[in-house]
């Protein structure tokens, strides 16, 4: 089996949602910068959505009893969650620099046992 | 007005209203007035209403009814056969009740002029004695045994009232003035505390009015009880009310002394009457003196005196079905009832072992149980040492105590008894007497103590009440119970206003005191020779001659029935003279002769009128109470309340020639004047013997005392009375008491110790088990987690980016072990 040359099918778009997946993982692994980690957030989430949008499309599996529309309906709710969440780790930031005068996440040991 | 229906509720009144007074105070007492002096009123307020209505049931009530108006007692004879029992003795053939009702009041009547005073034993038959008896409340009723507020009311009832009221309101009076210091504070000079100071106390002048309006009510509700068992309740509280009353001054070590052992030695007493009353309840089955209607039957059940001396035996003393029953228990089958012919032949067998004797023993342990609480309570001879040692209350409670209440209890109760006694137990009431009187007589020759002398002269006057009683003589002995009430709570009146004066109750540091306190003087004159019997032979008296000529008439009557019993009299003549010269004694070493301490001398004054206004009423009334020729004489009224069965002479069964004549045989001339000349004569000696050593000093008192040196340290010592019961009672008692203290404190106390010495050991095991068993388990439990989370600890490093890595790390992980294991 060619990836390139066969027709898009939801092989393509699972290797895209893995590519995306492990960018965001990668990228939350690597920035210090709370924004990047924040990014990297965005990344995982919509590699995960992609994932869910290809399992319900009944074009890309025609025949296969999958998930439906749930994909469509779930990938909507991460969208919407991803939403809060960026508002709320953004306020989160936001504090952390007013008392740090940094957005490193090294920084934010104070915590550790 | 109609005495059955009006005598209850006048008496019943009288008797309630000093409690009524008793309550008030114990309530309101201190707020009454200024320091509580209101009480003191209050109190002598409702002993005098009582005096009222008493003096109006005597003489505007029961006099009238029974005494002068035969029509009027006639006509009660029908009303409540139940209740009432004035009609007619019944005996077969005679005619209607009425006509013998006027008979035997117009007999009486003319019994009581003296016109016709020795009336044939015949005549007595056809007289019968009034009473009223009923119940007012029924407590309760437990199967035969039935307990109420009953009431008895004969002419004895109705004159004690009269008299306990009437000299309870003049000691109440007195004591408004003699108890005055008590309305402020007070220092007890005779009470040193431990840091050396005097104790300083507030005044009690309303607790002490609150106690003698309790005493006073106890004391009527004696009189007017129409059971044992309710006689017996008030019995008690009289005991206790004296117990407070002695020892009012408790903080005097010798007052709560004296407390206790009236108290205690009353109890003994009182032990014997359980006795009797047990065995009158066991064996008779009711408490009631008279006939009363309880059931509401319309016929009257017969009470004690009833069941003892029935009609048809002619009031003759007859041992009753319910005694021989008991006698006989062994012999009757489970269930059955014995005939009535079988309890006479049971009766009759009278010899040496026979039934009938058992069942006359048992009225003989009666009778002696019911004398034994009268012995307590009268202080008479193995019992008498309580009275002197009662001295150590105020001299008012003295007065009450010796004349109208608490002794008189005794010899009243023994009165009313009279008929359940045998002439054997009259024999032993007689012989406690006689040697009660006399040992009384001569202890009271020494002391010097003023109160002392009045004390033992009391118990020597209580002998003489129950000689005459125990020889025969009902009537002189309750005759010379109501005069004696009278002399004696005047000497104590005036020997406490004598107190006092000088703030001492020794006579040898009186004398001359006439000078100083007239009044007192000579109002104890009188009462000295009242006690005395003084009088002129045959012509008039005072009201001690009148009365102690009975006596001495009676024993005479008694002596020439029972030669062998005559010590009796001439002990009895021999007390009437040491009386004479030991009351002669006292009062010229009072009131006569020089000063000898001259400091109370000086202080002396006479005391305030409301205490010898009363002195003075007393003193009246000891000499003309007794004259025979009022219209409504005491011998007269007690003559109608004589019990049935004693107007005749009567034999003992189990002691042979004992023989007690009946009383009017006493008025005969021979007995009547020899006995009169003696008790002149013996009166007059003591007077004289008086005279020639304290009045005109012929003859020194201590030059015969050194003299007769052991027989003047035996009377001093009391007969040693004291000093033997220490030995006999307290020191065992004592000495079993210390040992069982002993045993406490050394047994049982180590037994408990122990004990507690195990559970503490027991205790400290247990707590080494928790301590290190279940202390070490949760600790150690506690300790490993603690050091897990310390090693964990190491893997929370607060770095984002490294936790990111764990978690892809660990997802891939988690992947590649799903694929391979479901692959």
């Amino acid at each position: 089996m060619n990836l390139l040359t066969d027709p898009v099918g939801i092989t393509h778009y699972l290797i895209v949602g893995a590519i995306l997946f492990v960018t965001g993982a990668v990228c939350m692994a690597t920035k210090r910068n709370a924004l990047g980690v924040l990014m990297g957030i965005e990344l995982v989430l919509n590699g995960a959505n992609v994932n869910f949008v290809a399992f319900g499309s009944e074009y890309l599996r025609p025949g296969v009893l999958g998930i439906g529309l749930d994909g469509q309906l779930i990938a909507l709710f991460v969208i919407i969650l991803a939403a809060a969440e960026a508002a709320v780790a953004l306020a989160i930031v936001l504090n952390f620099y007013n008392n740090h005068s940094t957005v490193d996440v090294d920084r934010a040991d104070e915590l550790k046992g | 007005m109609d005495p059955v229906t009006t005598l209850p509720v006048l008496l019943g009144i009288a008797w309630l209203v000093p409690l009524a007074s008793f309550t008030l105070i114990l309530l309101f007492g201190p707020r009454m007035g200024k320091h509580g002096q209101g009480a003191g009123m209050l109190a002598t307020a409702a002993i005098g209403t009582s005096a009222v209505l008493s003096l109006i049931a005597l003489f505007f009530v029961w006099v009238p009814a029974y005494d002068w108006a035969p029509e009027h007692h006639a006509a009660h004879a029908e009303h409540g056969a139940a209740e009432h029992h004035d009609a007619g003795h019944g005996e077969a053939g005679h005619d209607d009740a009425h006509d013998k009702d006027a008979h035997g009041a117009d007999e009486h009547q003319a019994e009581e002029h003296k016109t016709e005073e020795h009336k044939t034993a015949d005549e007595h038959h056809d007289w019968r004695k009034p009473y009223v008896a009923g119940e007012w409340y029924t407590l309760g009723q437990f199967g035969k045994l039935r307990i109420g507020i009953s009431y008895y009311i004969d002419s004895l009832t109705v004159t004690m009232f009269a008299m306990i009221t009437f000299i309870a309101t003049m000691i109440h009076f007195y004591a408004n003035g003699y108890m005055h210091d008590e309305l402020h504070e007070i220092t007890d000079h005779e009470v040193t505390l431990s840091n050396g100071h005097h104790l300083h106390r507030p005044g009690r002048f309303h607790r002490f009015f609150q106690y003698l309006s309790l005493f006073c009510f106890s004391m009527l509700g004696i009189v007017i009880a129409g059971n044992i068992a309710m006689v017996f309740v008030f019995w008690e509280l009289v005991g206790i009310c004296s117990y407070f009353l002695i020892g009012f001054y408790i903080e005097r070590k010798s007052a709560s002394n004296a407390a206790n052992k009236a108290f205690i030695v009353n109890r003994v007493g009182d032990f014997g009457m359980i006795i009797g009353l047990m065995i009158l309840i066991a064996t008779l089955g009711t408490f009631s003196f008279g006939d009363i209607d309880t059931d509401g039957d319309g016929t009257a059940e017969p009470g004690i005196f009833s069941l003892v001396r029935t009609e048809a035996n002619n009031y003759a003393l007859v041992v009753p079905d319910g005694m021989v029953r008991a006698a006989a228990a062994s012999e009757i089958a489970a269930g059955v009832e014995p005939s009535a012919e079988q309890i006479a032949a049971w009766r009759a067998e009278t010899g040496p072992g026979g039934i009938g004797r058992t069942a006359y023993w048992l009225l003989i342990v009666a009778g002696l149980g019911i004398f034994c609480g009268c012995v307590g309570k009268s202080a008479q001879f193995p019992l008498h040492v309580w009275l002197p040692d009662a001295m150590e209350g105020p001299t008012p409670v003295s007065a009450l105590v010796h004349s109208a209440t608490m002794v008189a209890a005794g010899v009243y109760l023994v009165g009313r008894f009279y008929p359940v006694f045998t002439p054997e137990t009259l024999l032993v009431i007689a012989v406690i007497g006689c040697i009660t009187l006399f040992i009384a007589a001569t202890i009271a020759i020494v002391a010097v103590d003023i109160k002392r002398v009045l004390a033992y002269s009391t118990v020597s006057q209580l002998g003489y009440m129950m000689l005459a009683l125990g020889v025969g003589g009902w009537s002189a002995g309750m005759f010379h119970l109501i005069t004696h009430a009278f002399f004696k709570s005047l000497l104590f009146m005036c020997s406490g206003s004598v107190i006092h004066a000088v703030h001492t109750n020794d006579m040898t540091k009186m004398g001359g005191l006439r000078h100083k306190m007239p009044f007192t003087a000579y109002t104890m004159l009188a009462g000295c020779l009242a006690i005395m019997g003084a009088g002129i032979p045959f012509m008039i008296g005072l009201s001690g001659y009148y009365s102690k000529d009975a006596i001495l008439a009676q024993a005479l009557s008694f002596k020439a029935s029972n030669p062998q019993w005559g010590f009796l009299f001439y002990v009895a003549a021999a007390g009437a003279a040491i009386t004479a010269f030991y009351m002669f004694r006292l009062w010229f070493m009072t009131f006569a002769g020089k000063p000898r301490d001259h400091h109370a001398y000086d202080h002396a004054h006479e005391s305030p009128k409301i205490m010898y206004y009363p002195l003075i009423v007393l003193a009246v009334l000891a000499v003309v109470v007794a004259w025979p020729f009022w219209p409504v004489s005491i011998v007269a009224l007690l003559e109608q309340a004589r019990p049935e069965g004693f107007h005749e002479t009567v034999n003992g069964v189990l002691v042979s020639n004992l023989t007690h004549p009946a009383e009017h045989i006493s008025h005969e001339p021979n007995f009547h004047i020899q006995a009169t000349w003696v008790a002149t004569f013996v009166g007059l000696s003591g007077l004289g013997l008086a005279i020639v050593f304290y009045g005109l000093s012929l003859l020194n008192p201590a030059e015969v005392a050194r003299q007769f040196k052991p027989v003047y340290t035996f009377l001093w010592n009391k007969w040693y009375f004291d000093e033997l019961y220490d030995y006999i009672f307290v020191r065992p008692v004592l000495f079993v008491a210390n040992r069982v203290a002993e045993f406490d404190k050394v047994v049982i106390d180590g037994i408990i110790d122990s004990l507690a010495m195990l559970t503490r050991m027991v205790a400290r095991l247990d707590d080494l088990s928790d301590r290190y068993l279940v202390d070490g388990f949760v600790n150690g439990l506690a300790a490993w987690t603690y050091a897990t989370g310390s090693k964990l600890r190491s893997a929370e490093t607060g770095r984002i980016r490294q936790y990111v890595m764990f978690i892809v790390v660990g997802t891939v992980a988690m992947f590649v072990l799903i694929s391979l294991y479901i692959s």
